[in-house]
């Protein structure tokens, strides 16, 4: 009998330095199927604050586990095994991140449980757990279930906007015994350095992207400014990061980072079904391009057929002058 | 040292693909390619093999239908030394469980020191299956690896995480996989395409490896339903005159799409 209560939801909630940015998507999207029970992975040291921060998020009950960050991934999947022994979940949810699927794979493996990758939502019916995936950049949305046993589902950064009320903080150590599984190690980490306070591309809310139409490294810096007055995060099509214009993290797209933001603004970029895979699941979509005959403009909200660097300074100018950027 | 590469066969990318809307499945009879990704790490493999110790042994495993074959084909060509086909009409729509467990008793099978896999397919995409393999092996995994170096004991690299850039290491056996910063790989030679014939190529089936696809063996995740997008409505709204960029920024500001309107 579990001290939790029966169809409690496991969110796991990385914390390496805080809780995850994706963290309240997680718990909100855990709340709308059962009570929350919120395994936080994080330095020991950080323990108690970062638990408050997870019960603000509206975890109900919340496991502290230091899984240190010596070794890749491993120690993490025996606080995941430890925390749905001790709960007993109806499923177990995940952040889509780098680490996130890592570990969500490897405990899916070790509990003998179904994994459903890259959920955009989940649900319940009188069945039990749901998942719902958007598929091929969006084109196709199918839902998924377990035939039987607790489902390890990573959930898409981004994907969900609701917020779930706040809890009062209901804390304790989890207890993890070392099974001995071998690791990859950690010898150095380099924290990103950004070059401003932009937004991270994935789950950001607005981004701005370009495209070859940019012309070069010098021009896509337009692309840059226009971000910075939307507060949105930079992305790029995979040939501007081809020819060089901005490193291949920003590049949007199947093989680069899939976005769903609430605004979604491309410059120069002419709309391979290769970019659009990552971005045509964007709520606005504006293109500007010189080219009528882009195929971007045929999933567009709204187009303007000019010049970038004229359209774009104006605009620039047009929101502040109206006291609308950040 | 034996080297497994996971080799995959995709629809390509420049053709829109398609769910069939009563099986859930992906529709195939579109061109069918060696995915990219994977060719980088057979790449990976080739180039470095020489300094992991005497006799490296290079395998290209792939799961996938009988036409899948000719991608098999090509890895040889390359310069892959054996193939490994695993066929079986049970796996057709098997789910990530079933996928990593017959790929896992097959690598078993074949006997292995370092795994190489592409990140994501640029089909299912999810990422999923390397992190798997490592813990169904029990062995370390090094994942998303933009640099690697392949040493007589283990490996090591670079990759990005969700914290930062980490440098990385593991002792074999390893399950590694790499990312598109990755050399491109070289193409087959005639030599490579004429000595592929005389390579092996073995056809595995589940009953082989001893792996039960049965639904009621283990826990799957099975599709309820697949639905077709709608087309986005409304068609796009080309602004046009002297003030286009002042009809954006209107635009922006009254459908709530600033920054300022964030938490309204």
């Amino acid at each position: 009998m579990s001290e939790f209560t029966e169809g409690s939801v496991l969110v796991v909630l990385a914390a390496p330095a805080g809780l995850e940015s994706a963290a309240a998507g997680l718990v909100a999207a855990g709340a709308s199927i059962g009570p929350v029970v919120a395994l936080v992975l994080g330095p020991g040291e950080r323990a108690e604050g970062d638990a408050a921060a997870a019960a603000e998020l509206g975890a109900g009950a919340v496991l502290s586990a230091d899984p240190g960050a010596q070794f890749l991934g491993v120690p993490a999947v025996a606080a995941v095994a430890a925390a749905t022994e001790a709960v007993a979940p109806v499923a177990v949810l995940l952040s889509h991140s780098l680490d996130g699927r890592d570990l969500a794979a490897r405990s899916a493996v070790r509990l003998r449980s179904p994994l459903a990758a890259d959920a955009v939502g989940v649900g319940r019916d009188e069945e039990g757990v749901t998942v719902r995936h958007s598929v091929y950049g969006g084109d196709f949305l199918v839902t998924s279930a377990a035939t039987h046993g607790v489902p390890v589902i990573t959930l898409r950064q981004g994907a969900v906007t609701e917020r779930a009320a706040a809890q009062p903080l209901l804390r304790r150590e989890l207890a993890v015994a070392d099974a001995g599984h071998r690791a990859g190690r950690v010898d150095r980490v380099t924290e990103s350095v950004r070059a401003s306070s932009r937004p991270e591309l994935r789950g950001a809310e607005r981004v701005v992207s370009g495209g070859r139409g940019l012309g070069s490294a010098e021009g896509f810096a337009l692309a840059e400014q226009l971000a910075d007055a939307l507060g949105a995060a930079v992305g790029a099509s995979r040939a501007a990061v081809d020819a060089g214009f901005v490193p291949a993290e920003h590049q949007v797209g199947q093989t680069g980072v899939s976005v769903s933001p609430r605004l979604y603004v491309a410059l120069g970029i002419s709309g391979a079904i290769q970019h659009r895979a990552g971005m045509q699941t964007a709520k606005t979509i504006v293109v500007i391009n010189s080219d009528a005959a882009a195929p971007l403009f045929e999933i567009a909200d709204v187009g303007v057929v000019g010049d970038a660097f004229d359209v774009v300074p104006k605009l620039i100018a047009a929101l502040e002058a109206r006291g609308a950027t950040p | 040292m034996k080297i497994i590469v996971l080799v995959k066969e995709v629809p390509d990318t420049y053709a829109p693909r398609r769910l069939n809307p009563e099986t859930g499945l992906l529709e195939r009879d579109g061109d069918r390619v060696f995915d990219e990704i994977s060719e980088r790490a057979l790449e990976l493999a080739l180039s470095q093999a020489e300094g992991t110790g005497p006799d490296p042994t290079i395998t290209a495993l792939l799961a996938g239908p009988e036409s899948a074959a000719t991608t098999l084909r090509r890895a040889l060509a390359m310069g892959a030394t054996a193939a490994v086909h695993l066929c079986d009409e049970a796996m057709l729509g098997a789910d990530l469980g079933l996928t990593a467990e017959a790929l896992a008793a097959a690598i078993t099978r074949a006997g292995f020191d370092l795994v190489i896999a592409g990140d994501a397919s640029t089909d299912g995409a999810t990422g999923m299956l390397p992190a798997m393999l490592a813990e169904h092996l029990d062995v370390p995994h090094l994942t998303g690896l933009s640099e690697v170096r392949l040493g007589a004991d283990g490996v090591s690299g670079v990759r990005a995480s969700d914290g930062g850039t980490q440098e990385v290491s593991a002792d074999y056996p390893a399950v590694i996989s790499v990312t598109e910063a990755l050399p491109d790989a070289r193409l087959p030679s005639f030599k490579g395409i004429m000595s592929a014939k005389k390579k092996p190529l073995e056809t595995l089936g589940l009953t082989e490896l001893g792996v039960n696809p049965d639904p009621l063996a283990a826990p799957r995740s099975i599709l309820l339903s697949v639905a077709e997008r709608a087309a986005r409505t409304g068609g796009v709204t080309l602004l046009t005159g002297d003030d286009v960029a002042q009809q954006l920024a209107d635009y922006l500001i009254e459908h709530g799409l600033v920054r300022e309107n964030d938490h309204v």
